[in-house]
């Protein structure tokens, strides 16, 4: 039982590191063909589909920076999660071992890579329990260099003239994706978290990141909110790889969380074009990767 | 597209001018956060044979060993801007001629670019697979023990890498000329924020 989902939980880290989703292969073939013939900005998508194809049939990551990885799971009432984070951990260590995953966990006062993604809080395991009798397992891979672009702002904010209101949102967005201009790997999808305290607050916006290219939020205020900052943010110009073009952004996904009355924050993750998340349902033991 | 062979000579690089599409052949050396670090700090003699003339590219490899013999997996840039407070001392101090990276350096380095002869290129952001395929060989890693794979100066033999520069020795750079076009644009929408 143990190693059929140690064995289930790599296949769910490999298919995340070599094989882009194609809703995301999607958004990407879109945005080449929308530059012109010849251009640089057409040349680095197609470079980067090359890639992904590569990458596909070769077995071998997307990207060398196979990211931190990130777990959230949906279990049924009363389950037992030791179990899971074992699987997890032994997954880790043995897609470390395949080349399927670099060794991205760093002790940070003795700066020692543990050599096998295993180690304080690594991987990042949240569980959630739920109505349904089955497991639902979401992973992402979050490359290092669109983290470090992320940032959190807080309403009011004087610099930016922003209010706490929905322009104010707007203008620490804008902000965000101009200050990152290429260096987060553009083009970029945007994960908004508004409200919250600062955790929540973060969290919110990366959790966006599971959701499907197309997916509009629930709440129609914040639709549109996604819509129009989708297009404003592709005014912009930096397009892929800081080089200009017509795409800034693949897409923008917001949130809300209730806030302190005192506390207003705002916070924009970062992913680059490499959006690698990947979902696995077990059923009655069946097991299906989406 | 221009192949370059390294080492490469001070006037093979003034040649060179941003926008322009190379493809390296030769050594490179991959050097991360540690290894400038160490560059500025210790300057270790060991890089010396790799680094005159040579290439240093910003990566943290997906590596692989069958028997004694190392090879890269995937191997794409990492971010360029970290390096910054080190770069222009490491191109004065080694005669670096090129820096492979990706999101571009600061106005340190463009200077140094200058003073000393060197290029910035660019190579495609993501693309782990598609550049490890251009690193046929590895020669030698140092500080692998200390540094951990990521962070190691990897040494190794590239043919025809892909890349752009993007800041080239005549202090331009592509990187300040999209920030400037896009500041204006930003403006002009944060404006219309405040407006409306």
């Amino acid at each position: 039982m143990q190693n059929d989902l140690t064995a289930q939980v790599f296949e769910l880290i490999r298919s995340a590191s070599v094989d882009l989703s194609p809703d995301v292969e999607k958004a990407l073939i879109a945005a080449r063909d929308k530059e012109t013939e010849g251009s640089t900005e057409r040349g680095t998508f197609d470079v980067i589909l090359q890639n992904n194809k590569m990458a596909r049939d070769n077995n071998t990551p997307i990207c060398q920076d196979t990211g931190t990885l990130i777990f959230y799971i949906d279990i049924p009432r009363k389950t037992d999660t030791m179990p899971i984070e074992e699987a997890i951990k032994e997954a880790a260590r043995q897609a470390t071992k395949n080349f399927l995953l670099r060794p991205n966990a760093v002790d940070p006062i003795t700066q020692k890579n543990t050599k096998n993604n295993v180690g304080e809080k690594a991987p990042y395991i949240h569980f959630e329990q739920w109505d349904k009798d089955y497991f639902r397992y979401k992973l992402m891979l979050k490359g290092g260099g669109s983290e470090n672009v992320g940032t959190q702002y807080t309403l009011p904010n004087t610099p930016l003239n922003a209010g706490r209101d929905i322009n104010g949102i707007k203008k620490c967005v804008v902000d965000a994706v101009f200050q990152a201009q290429g260096k987060g790997c553009s083009p970029g999808i945007i994960g908004i978290g508004i409200g919250g305290d600062r955790c929540v607050s973060y969290l919110t916006s990366k959790e966006q990141f599971f959701r499907k290219f197309g997916e509009r939020s629930p709440d129609p205020v914040l639709a549109e909110m996604e819509i129009d900052l989708y297009n404003t943010l592709n005014k912009l110009g930096i397009g892929p790889m800081g080089f200009g073009g017509k795409t800034t952004v693949l897409e923008v996904f917001a949130a809300k969380a209730c806030r302190h009355p005192a506390s207003f924050f705002v916070s924009i993750s970062y992913m680059c074009w490499a959006c690698r998340r990947k979902t696995m349902i077990i059923k009655n033991g069946e097991v299906q990767y989406d | 597209m221009i192949k370059l062979t390294t080492p490469i000579s001070e006037e093979v690089i003034r040649n060179l001018k941003v926008g322009d599409i190379c493809a390296i052949t030769g050594i490179i050396v991959t050097a991360r956060d540690a290894g400038h670090k160490l560059m500025v700090e210790e300057r270790p003699g060991f890089l010396d044979e790799y680094l005159n003339g040579g290439v240093i590219y910003h990566c943290g490899p997906v590596v692989k060993k069958e028997g004694e013999k190392w090879s890269f997996v995937a191997a794409g840039p990492t971010t360029s801007a970290r390096e910054e407070p080190y770069q222009a001392k490491v191109i004065e101090s080694y005669t670096v001629r090129g820096v492979i990276g990706k999101g571009g350096m600061g106005e340190k380095t463009l200077e140094a670019c200058k003073n000393y002869g060197a290029v910035y290129f660019h190579a495609v952001g993501g693309c782990g697979t598609l550049l490890a395929k251009s690193v046929i060989e590895v020669i030698t890693v140092f500080k692998l023990e200390e540094f951990g794979a990521p962070e190691a100066f990897w040494v190794c033999k590239a043919v025809d890498f892909p890349v752009i520069v993007t800041m080239d020795s005549h202090g331009k750079s592509i990187h300040a000329d999209v920030k400037k076009a896009s500041n204006e644009v930003y403006t002009k929408i944060m404006t219309e924020l405040s407006a409306k």
